[in-house]
């Protein structure tokens, strides 16, 4: 995978993640984290290849099919991408008014997912108004409001603080319990080594290491 | 403060209400509809006025009377003037007075004492029944029948070039009226790029969360089809006004004889904002639509 005219971002890479299995992206800065999860994500295109999704070919599967899958995909943005427009609610009920539901269907379960990650009483806050963490978790809110089967964060944890990031590290347990298959790239290696799940290291856009624990996460 | 209850929460626009463009291009919208309106509503009264004209100069013949050896000139009129008015497809034939033939040629000769001495031939007005007129072959045979010796005028050269005038005045408001619209849809489409370039965040989050590009596409169509619409009635009130005021200023006749407005010429603007708002529409979804699928 290359940007543009570029060097490549990702190459080589050759794996298979297991439908709900629970996994680390570490590696350095540049070494195509970010890059592995726009590709699992559908928001970018590898230059040769295949990546397949939920039984799809998705590199050569008809544009009009991908919006569909990306619906089945909860995505926590390194740099948020949080709609300056919206309150709280409306950014976290996003993922639910694009899949067409009524309002009346999901607006309890949105107001229940902002209490739980406390939010409860920003519900109506720009996001201007919030603070790093506050944003953060705004963000993996909408990332799960539509109990995707395949969560990606990239750093969900790097403007939280330990306690956050901890709370936010329990929920991606949770909804991999209920079923989710979570990719999370991160920095945090206190955080991978205290979880205890397999990792996947890039160094300079290839797979180097894939370390499987098999000891239960703490 | 009161405690936020999600029973009442609507969902809020997914574009922002306001930009600081709108202004500017609700004005350009509201200019080119205002001027789309004053064209068609000039095309379709220079085209009545059209009309008129043909009707008047179809409706009837003139026949220039040559008097035979030892016929008076008013005689000769007269005994034409009989011989047409028993024609099919006639509905009146008058011989002219001398006093009215002279009168039509003194513009061109100017105040002369002796005008009446000229041998000016006489004239026969000849009015058609407009339901089956006479052509000029048919009067022509007439008068050969009755040995009167005339040329019968049936306006048809005047005819043609009126014709030919209204058709031009027709062609060119139509071409005048698609570079308005296409000027509009430029326009549209140009703040339609604008705008998904200042809210490439919003377009981004919608395409990654799953939203279809028609969804997204949509958003900008309905967006502008309503901007476009406004300005559609402010272009449209304009014109109104204006040809209101050709209409009052002018009365029935117009302020010229080319442009006489009638009051039903100006519901010709009723149907400018709907398709301001279509053009926008279009253009809006057409522009919005590419730009989304570059993003793939």
């Amino acid at each position: 995978m290359r940007y543009g005219d570029g060097p490549e971002a990702l190459s080589g890479l050759d794996f298979t993640l297991a439908p709900g299995s629970f996994h680390f992206v570490t590696g350095p800065s540049g070494a195509g984290k970010t890059s592995l999860l726009k590709l699992v994500a559908l928001a970018a295109r590898p230059s040769t290849g295949r990546v397949e999704l939920f039984g799809h070919d998705v590199v050569r599967m008809r544009a009009e099919s991908r919006p569909a899958l990306r619906r089945r995909i909860g995505v926590v943005f390194q740099d948020l991408l949080l709609l300056d427009h919206l309150s709280s609610f409306d950014n976290a009920a996003l993922p639910l008014r694009i899949s067409g539901r009524r309002p009346s269907e999901y607006r309890n379960d949105v107001a229940e997912l902002l209490n739980w990650v406390g939010l409860g009483a920003r519900m109506e806050s720009m996001p201007e108004t919030l603070a790093g963490g506050e944003k953060q978790r705004l963000a993996i809110a909408r990332a799960v409001v539509n109990r995707p089967e395949i969560l990606l964060a990239d750093e969900p944890t790097a403007n939280v603080d330990h306690e956050m990031a901890l709370r936010i590290f329990r929920l991606f347990v949770e909804l991999n319990r209920l079923g989710a298959t979570v990719i999370i790239a991160t920095h945090d290696q206190d955080l991978v080594a205290r979880s205890a799940r397999p990792v996947l290291h890039l160094e300079g856009g290839r797979l180097t290491a894939r370390a499987a624990y098999d000891a239960e996460p703490a | 403060m009161s405690a936020f209850d999600p029973a009442r929460w609507r969902p809020a626009p997914l574009l922002p209400e306001a930009d600081t463009r709108d202004g500017a291009l609700l004005f350009v919208v509201a200019v080119l509809c205002f001027l789309a309106c004053l064209t068609a509503i000039g095309v379709i009264a220079s085209d009545r006025a059209a009309r008129g004209w043909i009707g008047q100069l179809g409706g009837a013949a003139t026949i220039i009377v040559r008097p035979s050896p030892g016929e008076t000139p008013d005689a000769a009129a007269a005994r034409a003037a009989e011989a047409l008015a028993g024609v099919p497809g006639v509905a009146e034939a008058r011989a002219l007075e001398p006093k009215q033939a002279f009168d039509l040629i003194r513009p061109w000769l100017s105040d002369i004492d002796d005008l009446e001495d000229l041998p000016v031939p006489r004239l026969v007005t000849v009015t058609l029944d407009p339901k089956a007129p006479a052509d000029a072959s048919r009067l022509s045979a007439a008068l050969k029948a009755q040995d009167i010796d005339g040329s019968v005028d049936d306006h048809s050269l005047w005819i043609k070039g009126v014709r030919r005038s209204a058709s031009l005045a027709r062609g060119l408001g139509a071409g005048v009226f698609l570079l308005i619209a296409g000027a509009a849809a430029s326009v549209v489409a140009f703040a339609t790029r604008a705008g998904l370039a200042a809210r490439h965040d919003v377009v981004e989050v919608l395409h990654l969360s799953g939203a279809t590009d028609s969804f997204i596409a949509e958003l900008f169509q309905a967006r502008f089809a309503r901007m476009a619409a406004v300005g559609g009635l402010a272009g449209a009130g304009a014109a109104i006004l204006v040809g209101a005021g050709l209409r009052i200023a002018g009365g029935p006749q117009g302020v010229t004889p080319a442009l006489p407005v009638a009051w039903s010429d100006l519901l010709a603007v009723v149907p400018c904002p709907l398709a301001a708002a279509l053009v926008a529409a279009v253009a809006a979804r057409l522009t919005a639509g590419g730009l989304i699928r570059a993003l793939e």
